[in-house]
């Protein structure tokens, strides 16, 4: 019995300094909660970011005097320069995907809850851990420094381009210390996914708890791992690719630089024989699984919170693992998608659009799934399941459009347009914080011992349910027209000038949707301190999260070592006592 | 303060203390499925009714594309129609209504997941498939002989055209010579390079209807593109590369606008992209040859 160890001496003791516990800890739950902040602060700046660039897209002669103060040279006197705008586009871009996307659903609540839902006391490597969060820390504070110093931060968009990003400030304004700056902010990074990557998987690989063999693992665990593995793969190419770049602006180098360049009237002598294309190639190797790094963890605290609400084991367990590995594994094999008209070989075009659509096929099981696990259950519509419901239908609309793209020569039109837009918005970016409000609302009980308050985390969901569809539908309806991306305004144009219209809908919307987004940031402060206090299990949840008080103790199990008993989803078991059986429970279930 | 299911439900405590009123769920549920109906009849409304719409398409190979985009729509819009109409009616029929009805207990059913996974594979490949010969014709035979060449150069924040003139050859451009100040933006040199002697640069792409043109793309500094709505042709132009496409324009280019057409830039190349533009000025033969010798003979007196 397991009980027989529970006095094993447990490895590290909780801290009593308030240095050591809550800034320099090494326990994963505060290092979870640190990334699930660090990701919290990063949104609030992305979504102002956003904000302003709507409000330049549609009224260019606004001004406001605080953003006159802050940056003089990119809005003088408060209206921002087209250029601003492209910094703005640069940074919002930057900051959602990694600092956002990348840092909140994975490493945020992967370290809060992986070790918990596997019956760990911590991550396999602490210490790795606490590192890898400073030097995120580090990448956001160097990233952030660009508003400050120089001219500004980079305008190249968060793919930066070579050669533009690559020849130095007469590309333009931001292209000097900025975007240096930015180079070294997206390696930092890209170390510190790299060292959570390996904490993940070792963690996984290692640490479980008797009984809990990987076919009874929650799938957030699995989609957990299958990210850390992609994470560890693609950041790597990113990490090799920043280094390349950071030498061809401040070492001489020539990786991305062509010869024979003329930049603001300059002849560039200095470099030659290098390929604009191999960044590309590189970004992209990179930039494709990154998708499903955002998106991944968002399916499975979808699949998990709709189990648990549905009060029914998930549909087709085994499928939906097997779908999320073939995403993982096809991801590492489509990037060329994004390079359809990039000049590459059109002939390489047929296996990666191949490849892509193929992609299509374990995305529908997965919705498939989703809808047979609400199928004959018994929905309890809690904020947390609302966003999970919300999730299934942004990935359907953001999935959908992806059929589109995937095809060499419906991509011709549709390519650098605000249809593509509309496409990651939907399924990178809204779908996957979807994911990340549902698993807020499902764990800050756990995590935060009080409960959220549902009103307005209803009030909330309504608002941006319907606002997001707002911003980003229309997009897809003014790209199949024509109109084209990362455009400061669309006033030089003749084809865009109709369509200006449709952006002010859009803008109002954006702003709307961003609006509410505030009633999310005072539901969670004010739940932090004056929310009702939570019990141990208030979702009637089964995983092992919830078979410990909220929040849990230093070392989560009390030094004991949990035993598993069932796989993660045992809702409505016939002849059971209760509607649900926790994975610890040593109760007989009949196979279903 | 409001006791039981509906103080519990408000503040979000435990689900147990929840089930002694009467289910606020069924609102919920019907609100999800009514958004959801909503959301699914306007998208298909604004596409099926193209409000808004490509433009007209004026090359030889743009029907082909406008054709399978049309019919990846048909296929991804019963997709979507289903998707969602189905989890609108789920997440209301489904909904908690305390009525202890069991629910459905069941881990999957191999045979559905085998029937999806074949219908979803034939679907999306079959699709994609059928998109190939397209892309094939579009780059995989170059042009035939005869077609007119025109070098396209993108700069921030311009366009350049480049005519080899009567001789079809384009004369080398010299990067120390390129000035746009003195109006030799490509750098030609025509006082030694035999083949520069007959070339011009104009700043509109003119092209005689019905002929076979080929553009090669390149840059002078960083990378731009070359995207033309109603020719159902975009490319990126990068530094270094010299990309050849090719096109066609029918008859249906001088019906519209005057056989003017804008080209954009689609490729982040600075501060000034979203003003980079130019125009594409299809031409009858007769007209064409008459601008070719005008900007032959303001070559020479330049």
């Amino acid at each position: 019995m397991a009980e027989a160890h529970a006095e094993a001496v447990h490895a590290h003791q909780a801290p009593t300094g308030f240095i050591r516990k809550y800034i320099f800890s090494v326990d994963h739950k505060v290092i979870g909660k640190q990334y699930y902040f660090l990701a919290l602060f990063s949104v609030f700046i992305g979504i102002i970011l956003s904000v302003l660039m709507r409000l330049h897209l549609v009224w260019q002669n606004i001004h406001i005097p605080l953003l006159g103060t802050l940056s003089p040279a990119g809005a003088p006197g408060g209206a921002m320069t087209p250029e601003y705008y492209l910094s703005l586009m640069t940074l919002h871009g930057t900051i959602m995907i990694f600092f956002v996307l990348t840092t909140a659903p994975q490493a945020g609540f992967g370290n809060y809850a992986l070790p918990i839902q596997i019956g760990a006391e911590d991550m396999a490597f602490p210490r790795l851990n606490m590192l890898s969060f400073w030097v995120t820390f580090l990448g956001l504070m160097v990233l952030l420094s660009t508003f400050f110093v120089g001219d500004g931060p980079p305008i190249s968009g968060w793919t930066s381009y070579a050669p533009l990003s690559a020849v130095g400030s007469a590309a333009g304004p931001g292209e000097g210390v900025g975007q240096t700056l930015w180079v070294i902010s997206i390696a930092l990074f890209c170390v510190g996914s790299l060292l959570g990557a390996l904490n993940f998987i070792a963690t996984t690989l290692d640490l479980r708890a008797r009984g809990m063999s990987l076919a009874r693992m929650p799938l957030t665990v699995w989609a957990w791992l299958i990210t850390a593995v992609l994470a560890l793969l693609s950041f790597a190419v990113l990490f090799g690719a920043c280094v390349l770049l950071v030498l061809d602006r401040e070492g001489g180098t020539s990786f991305f630089i062509p010869a024979n360049l003329i930049v603001s009237d300059r002849i560039i002598k200095e470099h030659s024989g290098g390929s604009p294309l191999l960044w590309q190639h590189l970004f992209w190797f990179f930039g494709h699984p990154e998708v499903y790094i955002a998106i991944i963890p968002g399916m499975g605290i979808t699949s998990h919170v709709l189990s648990t609400f549905s009060r029914k084991p998930i549909f087709g367990y085994r499928a939906m693992v097997a779908a999320m590995m073939s995403i993982g594994f096809l991801g590492f094999m489509v990037w060329g998608h994004h390079m359809f008209v990039s000049g590459m070989s059109p002939y390489s075009a047929f296996a990666f659009s191949i490849m892509t659509m193929a992609i299509g096929v374990p995305s529908a099981i997965k919705t498939f799934n989703w809808l047979g696990t609400l199928w004959g259950g018994r929905l309890r519509l809690t904020t947390a399941m609302l966003f999970a419901i919300g999730f299934v239908s942004l990935f359907v609309t953001g999935g959908l459009s992806g059929l589109f793209l995937a095809q060499p020569p419906v991509d011709v039109p549709l390519h650098a347009g605000y249809f593509v837009v509309a496409h990651f918005h939907m399924v990178m970016g809204v779908a996957a914080i979807f994911g990340m409000f549902a698993g807020t609302f499902f764990w800050f009980p756990k995590m935060f011992g009080r409960m959220m308050n549902e009103t307005l985390g209803k009030i909330h969901f309504w608002i941006t349910f319907v606002g997001v569809y707002c911003i980003f539908m229309p997009m897809h309806f003014i790209g199949v027209e024509g109109n084209v991306r990362r455009y400061s305004q669309f006033t030089e144009v003749i084809f865009l000038k109709h369509l200006i219209p449709v952006h002010t809908f859009m803008s109002i919307a954006a702003f709307v949707t961003a609006g509410a987004q505030l009633i999310f940031f005072i539901n969670l402060f004010w739940s932090l301190f004056k929310g009702p206090k939570a019990s141990e299990n208030p979702w009637e949840a089964t995983s092992l999260e919830w078979s410990i008080p909220s929040p849990p103790p230093f070392d989560n199990f009390a030094g004991k070592h949990p035993v598993v008993y069932h796989g993660p989803y045992e809702f409505g078991v016939p002849d059971a006592p209760q509607d649900y059986v926790m994975q610890t429970s040593p109760e007989v279930v009949k196979a279903g | 303060m409001k006791t039981g299911w509906s103080a519990g439900f408000l503040t979000g405590g435990n689900w147990p203390a929840m089930r002694t009123s009467p289910p606020r769920g069924a609102n919920m549920g019907f609100a999800i499925a009514l958004v959801l109906v909503l959301i699914t009849a306007i998208s298909v409304y604004i596409f099926a009714g193209h409000v808004w719409w490509f433009p007209v398409d004026i090359s030889t190979h743009g029907a082909a594309i406008d054709h399978q985009f049309n019919l990846t729509l048909l296929l991804t819009g019963v997709v979507f129609v289903l998707a969602q109409l189905g989890l609108g009616f789920f997440v209301w029929k489904y909904r908690d209504r305390q009525d202890g009805r069991k629910v459905v207990y069941s881990h999957g059913n191999n045979k559905l997941e085998a029937t999806w996974t074949t219908a979803a594979s034939i679907l999306f490949i079959g699709l994609n498939l059928m998109g190939y010969l397209i892309w094939a014709n579009m780059h995989f035979t170059g042009p035939a002989p005869g077609a007119l060449r025109v070098e396209v150069w993108g700069q921030q924040f311009a366009y350049n055209f480049h005519y080899p003139g009567p001789d079809g050859q384009f004369g080398p451009t010299h990067v120390e010579k390129m000035n746009d100040a003195i109006g030799n933006p490509l750098g030609l040199d025509r006082d030694h390079d035999a083949s520069a002697k007959d070339d011009f640069v104009a700043a509109t792409l003119a092209v005689p209807v019905n002929r076979e043109i080929e553009l090669v793309l390149r840059s002078k500094d960083v990378g731009h593109s070359f995207f033309v709505r109603e020719l159902r042709v975009q490319q990126d132009i990068v530094p270094g590369m010299e990309i050849p496409i090719h096109f066609t324009t029918t008859d249906e280019a001088l019906k519209h606008n005057d056989g003017r057409y804008e080209i954009v830039c689609t490729q982040l190349c600075g501060l000034g992209h979203y003003k980079m533009r130019a125009f594409l000025q299809v031409m009858t033969e007769a007209d064409f040859a008459k601008w070719q010798q005008q900007q032959e003979a303001e070559a020479q007196s330049q």
